[in-house]
């Protein structure tokens, strides 16, 4: 337990920055290109989709850890705040895709 | 458990939000499959680039996305100036937030206007579907492009067309076809076409609540809805931000000899920023 040292300068901002950016372009670049290998059909969606979807989770983590600067806080109440999302919205999800199935059958 | 009060607040404020647009996100996403054949996609929605003609999937959102980052950036940059205590520098990086969250709000007002204006115009028909025109090549063809031929452009431009010339202009094309916007849509080939288009149908241009071009209606409405909330999220956010701002330069967390409150607001910013991101994911990417 105990807050974690956090880097000082300003240089690890610039790098989160490249790595956001650097992301976002890969996935725009793949939006536009669509490569037709990305189109298989995988998990009830494309390959192309679930590699979108993956790509924001990490920006996501990169924003809430070092932005939000939640990775240096207390571990008790990084898991306070991680708990709760990680668990009900997935939750969420898994629900409105099993009832969505439902509804698409009938 | 050595987390201050503000701070612990903003995050239960911050989780409950969350909550709330993934409550939203994730029902757009199931009305989507529900309607798939209908659901518009969104590089045919949203082409426009400014200064540049014809159609660029993805570029303006790209750009927008591009504006929200760096002005966390400048955010971090500001809390990490806190940290330091060099009021300046504070005011400055928050000053550049302040901008960054201006042009954003600025790109979105820009946004819904060529949205709410429309593209290439659509056909309701009689059974509330809304269809769009395509060439022997199912190449989708705006109104503009339907009236003008060559001389048309890839979009209508606010250009208003009459009913009647669209209809005329499509029964004296054989080769053209009604198209359903959606994946897995429809394609009617010229002769049902005609027969849907006699059943009673209207030509639809730009979008609203209850109507749009674009194909399903609930489109548009999520469209509206979500961007709009999170649209007031970040101008909410401008506003704290100017709050922090004035406070910076008139001196008041020099004085209580901590810059605590911008890493709260800044916290909030971020948040905003986190929320595009999956909103730039599920509305424009997948």
């Amino acid at each position: 337990m105990g807050a974690h040292a956090q880097p000082s300068g300003t240089g690890w901002i610039w790098k989160i920055f490249w790595l956001l950016l650097a992301i976002t372009a890969v996935e725009v670049v793949l939006g536009i290109v669509k490569p037709e290998f990305m189109l298989v059909q995988l998990a009830g969606t494309s390959l192309l989709n679930l590699v979108f979807i993956g790509l924001t989770l990490v920006k996501a983590a990169y924003i809430v850890m070092y932005f939000m600067h939640l990775k240096y806080e207390e571990t008790f109440l990084q898991w306070t705040i991680y708990l709760p999302v990680l668990i009900l919205i997935p939750y969420l999800t898994f629900i409105l895709i099993v009832e969505g199935a439902q509804i698409y059958a009938a | 458990m050595r987390a201050e009060y503000g701070k612990l607040m903003m995050w239960f404020f911050l989780i409950s939000d969350a909550l709330t647009f993934s409550g939203f996100l994730t029902a757009y996403g199931l009305m989507r499959f529900k309607f798939e054949s209908s659901w518009p996609i969104a590089e045919n929605v949203f082409t426009h680039f400014p200064g540049i003609e014809g159609d660029q999937p993805l570029l303006y959102v790209a750009l927008m996305t591009f504006i929200l980052i760096m002005s966390s950036v400048t955010m971090v940059l500001a809390v990490n100036a806190g940290h330091e205590k060099k009021q300046g520098a504070v005011a400055w990086w928050m000053l550049a937030t302040i901008v960054g969250g201006a042009i954003f709000l600025g790109s979105q007002a820009w946004e819904w206007y060529h949205f709410i204006q429309g593209d290439k115009g659509g056909i309701e028909l009689a059974d509330t579907r809304v269809v769009k025109v395509a060439d022997a090549d199912g190449k989708v063809l705006s109104f503009s492009q339907i009236i003008h031929g060559d001389a048309g452009h890839a979009s209508n431009h606010g250009e208003e067309f009459a009913q009647s010339d669209v209809f005329a202009a499509f029964k004296a094309h054989p080769e053209w076809k009604l198209v359903e916007p959606g994946k897995g849509g429809a394609v009617y080939e010229h002769a049902e076409a005609m027969s849907l288009l006699e059943r009673g149908a209207s030509t639809v241009q730009g979008a609203n609540m209850y109507r749009n071009e674009y194909g399903n209606k609930l489109f548009a409405n999520f469209f509206f809805f979500i961007t709009g909330f999170h649209g007031f999220h970040v101008f909410s956010g401008v506003v704290f931000n100017f709050i922090l701002f004035y406070n910076v330069l008139l001196g008041t967390y020099e004085r209580r000899g901590t810059y605590g409150m911008v890493e709260k607001i800044g916290l909030y910013w971020h948040f905003v920023d986190l929320v595009w991101v999956f909103v730039f994911t599920f509305f424009y990417l997948v």
